[in-house]
């Protein structure tokens, strides 16, 4: 497998944010055409293409659309999840920097697949540059024809809002994300109904990651066929991954789905110097971390789940040995703690009791009985949760205590910051700590 | 509430298919006007809304970037997530929050400062990150926490790294509750991070395959033969 630049391929061009920049490369050259096409054909060349969504749970993008209710009356609406904020995921917010018209063409198209005439993007508020720039990129295409009442003539109408949210991880769940798209507070929906059949407004929606609609262009351009080119038959096509961490250069990288965490820390220059892989997280916080022997386990879906965890977002974090992995652990608890929208008690309890136990790990001050403590805890919570995020909480502890024993056996009397200095594992010159402006 | 916010809620209210998907703009709004979502905002957006201010109240106390006492005029946030926290996040933050002598959620005597533990920002690739009413600053150590800070307390232009200089929170609320603030082209495409696969593609001579001549929406014989092939098994 190799890079394969195709969202990130003109990044490098100072105006590639732009519409001008964009259209210079062929942007927005399919909205004619598969507008004036009948929508299922979008939505069989989305099936035969293979594409999984890119928001972590890599469902098939076309199917999802087919379950969309065909020809009833009701208004339907596509609802682009822009809320990256899983611990470790960045790729959604740079591709929504650099390149937001592909995502703005995206949501045109698949518009029409789903026969929704209204799109909201829902970006997270906390980055008010990615929502100024899909923004623009936005009042840009309206400006051209390709958004608003009978686009390009094909008398077709479609419009899309960008919403920014306040400040809620859970929002990133798609039911939670509809209701907070209702004004309400966010908090997951049970399902079935799922929103394919009632979604905002109780209307059909299809929900879709940002980088799952920005695929969509590319491939009603070169076709199913070309994007299996790459990847696997299961996990075709090409995916943002991100490097970063102790690595010597951390980034975006855009390849074939199935490329070696092995090829991508060649990409990202290495471990940094001096320093060796500890351990890595192949998709975000939520899912179980990896040792230096999967390093050559191929990046699918399929095969990270075959070797105990999930491709997830794709989205690497990278640990060398200066790291504490009861601290890590810790503070993703500490997250899940924080985050936990309280809808439901094993989740809402689970994650107040193991914030505290995991703390007492860190702190030295952890009873000899507390790792099995914490394990009854995780095993009560996993598959008891109203939706994945309790799910998620329970799950960094096993795999970190299934290879670094010692670590959790240590917390019992000694604090993580006497085993491992902080300021190893920091990335800035400890010399330079503390000095005076 | 001024009048004007009252017309501007109800712009934002005209807006969506029900008036209530335009609550979180609502509150982006107030605080853009008071730098917190105030007691009376709660009580003019229920009422705009029809709602209870109980309703009202819950919504704004879930979402953690409404704020319940005033703003300093720079929020700042320090990430101190597992990546950023063990890449030097942790040491960010104690050492300005000893410098603002100012705690999580706090703000600094002068009012000029607030500060915030943040978690992950979506831009761990730059670790350790630090934000300035939301905008980035990446790459962070503690000497450039500490620059940022003597250069915004002195009045002078701060530039984020991904975007514009550093304006007032109120100024970034603004934005959020839905209104252009013109500055979309500041920032550049991308910086070398966003870069690094891009360059190491060219360098190594990588790319995607070729792209065919037609596509499948390109008018052809009628046939709807939309690429369904069999599925290529991958190379590797
Ligand atoms: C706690 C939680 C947070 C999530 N956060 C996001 C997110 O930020 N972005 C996203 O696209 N999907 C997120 N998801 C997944 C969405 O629920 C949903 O599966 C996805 O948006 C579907 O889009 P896709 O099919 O294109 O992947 C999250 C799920 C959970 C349970
Ligand atoms: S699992 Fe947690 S986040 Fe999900 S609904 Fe239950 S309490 Fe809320
Ligand atoms: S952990 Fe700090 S930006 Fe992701």
């Amino acid at each position: 497998m190799a890079l394969t630049p195709v969202l990130t391929a003109h990044w490098d061009e100072p105006d590639a944010f732009t519409i001008a920049g964009y259209r210079r490369h062929g942007g927005y050259e399919m909205v004619g055409k598969v507008l004036g096409a009948d929508p299922d054909r979008l939505i069989q060349v989305v099936k035969d293409s293979g594409l999984r969504g890119r928001g972590g749970a890599g469902f098939p993008t076309g199917l999802k659309w087919s379950f969309v209710p065909q020809n009833d009356d009701k208004d339907h609406y596509l609802v682009v999840n822009a809320d990256e904020s899983e611990p470790g995921a960045c790729k959604d917010i740079p591709l929504m920097i650099a390149n937001p018209h592909a995502v703005v063409e995206g949501c045109i198209l698949a518009a029409h697949a789903i026969r929704a005439r209204r799109c909201f993007i829902y970006i997270r508020g906390e980055v008010p540059q990615a929502v100024r720039r899909v923004r623009a990129a936005v009042g840009e295409a309206y400006a051209a024809g390709f958004l608003g009442r009978d686009v390009l003539g094909t008398g077709i109408d479609v419009d899309i809002d960008v919403h920014a949210g306040a400040g809620a991880y859970i929002c990133g769940e798609e039911t939670a994300l509809l209701d907070s798209l209702e004004g309400r507070r966010g908090q997951p929906r049970l399902k079935p109904p799922f929103p394919a059949v009632a979604g905002l407004y109780a209307r059909p929606t299809v929900v879709n990651n940002v980088e799952t609609i920005a695929n969509i262009p590319t491939i009603a351009r070169n076709g199913a066929e070309w994007l299996r080119q790459m990847g696997t038959e299961k996990s075709p096509g090409f995916k943002l991954f991100s490097v970063s961490g102790h690595v010597n250069r951390p980034g975006v990288f855009e390849c074939a789905l199935g490329t070696t965490m092995r090829e991508l820390l060649d990409y990202a220059g290495g471990v940094r110097d001096g320093h060796e892989l500890k351990f890595w997280v192949p998709g975000g916080s939520s899912v179980p971390l990896l040792m230096p022997e999967h390093l050559d386990v191929p990046m699918t879906y399929e095969d990270m789940q075959a070797a105990g965890t999930m491709l997830g977002t794709a989205t690497v974090m990278v640990f060398d040995e200066t790291t504490s992995v009861v601290r890590a652990i810790s503070r993703w608890i500490h997250f899940y703690k924080h985050e936990s929208c309280g809808k439901c008690t094993p989740c809402r309890e689970g994650t107040y009791w193991l914030e505290q136990l995991l703390a007492d790990f860190e702190l030295g001050r952890a009873a000899q009985g507390d790792i099995a403590k914490v394990d009854e805890v995780c095993k009560q919570m996993f598959g008891r949760n109203f939706c994945p995020l309790g799910d998620a909480a329970a799950t960094p502890y096993a795999p970190a205590l299934k290879y670094f024993r010692s670590e959790f056996e240590a917390g019992t009397h000694t604090p993580a910051h006497e085993l491992f200095d902080p300021l190893a594992s920091a990335v800035f010159t400890p010399s330079t700590v503390g000095a005076a402006p | 509430m001024t009048e004007e916010f009252r017309t501007q809620c109800r712009e934002l209210m005209a807006r969506f298919p029900q008036a209530r998907s335009a609550l979180l703009p609502m509150l982006h709004l107030a605080q853009a006007e008071d730098g917190y979502v105030t007691p009376e905002a709660i009580r003019v957006c229920a009422e705009l809304l029809e709602l209870s201010t109980a309703e009202v109240a819950a919504v704004a106390s879930f979402y953690t970037m409404y704020k319940r006492h005033r703003s300093g005029t720079y929020h700042l946030g320090v990430c101190t997530n597992t990546l950023c926290a063990v890449l030097g996040g942790d040491e960010i933050w104690r050492t300005l929050s000893e410098r603002l002598d100012t705690g999580h959620d706090e703000v600094s005597a002068d009012g000029t400062f607030s500060l915030e533990r943040i978690e992950c920002q979506a831009a761990c690739t730059h670790a350790p990150v630090m934000t300035a009413n939301w905008e980035y600053l990446d790459d962070m150590d503690v000497d450039k926490a500490l620059d940022v800070v003597a250069r915004l307390g002195r009045g002078e232009a701060v530039r984020s790294t991904r975007g514009p200089v550093i304006r007032p929170f109120t100024d970034t609320e603004r934005t959020l509750a839905g209104y252009d603030d013109g500055l979309a082209g500041e920032g550049g495409t991308a910086d070398a991070k966003m870069l690094a696969g891009v360059a190491y593609a060219r360098q190594h001579g990588m790319s995607a395959p070729q792209a065919p001549e037609r596509s499948p929406f390109d008018e052809t014989s009628g046939t709807d033969d939309a690429g369904g092939a069999p599925a290529g098994d991958g190379e590797g």
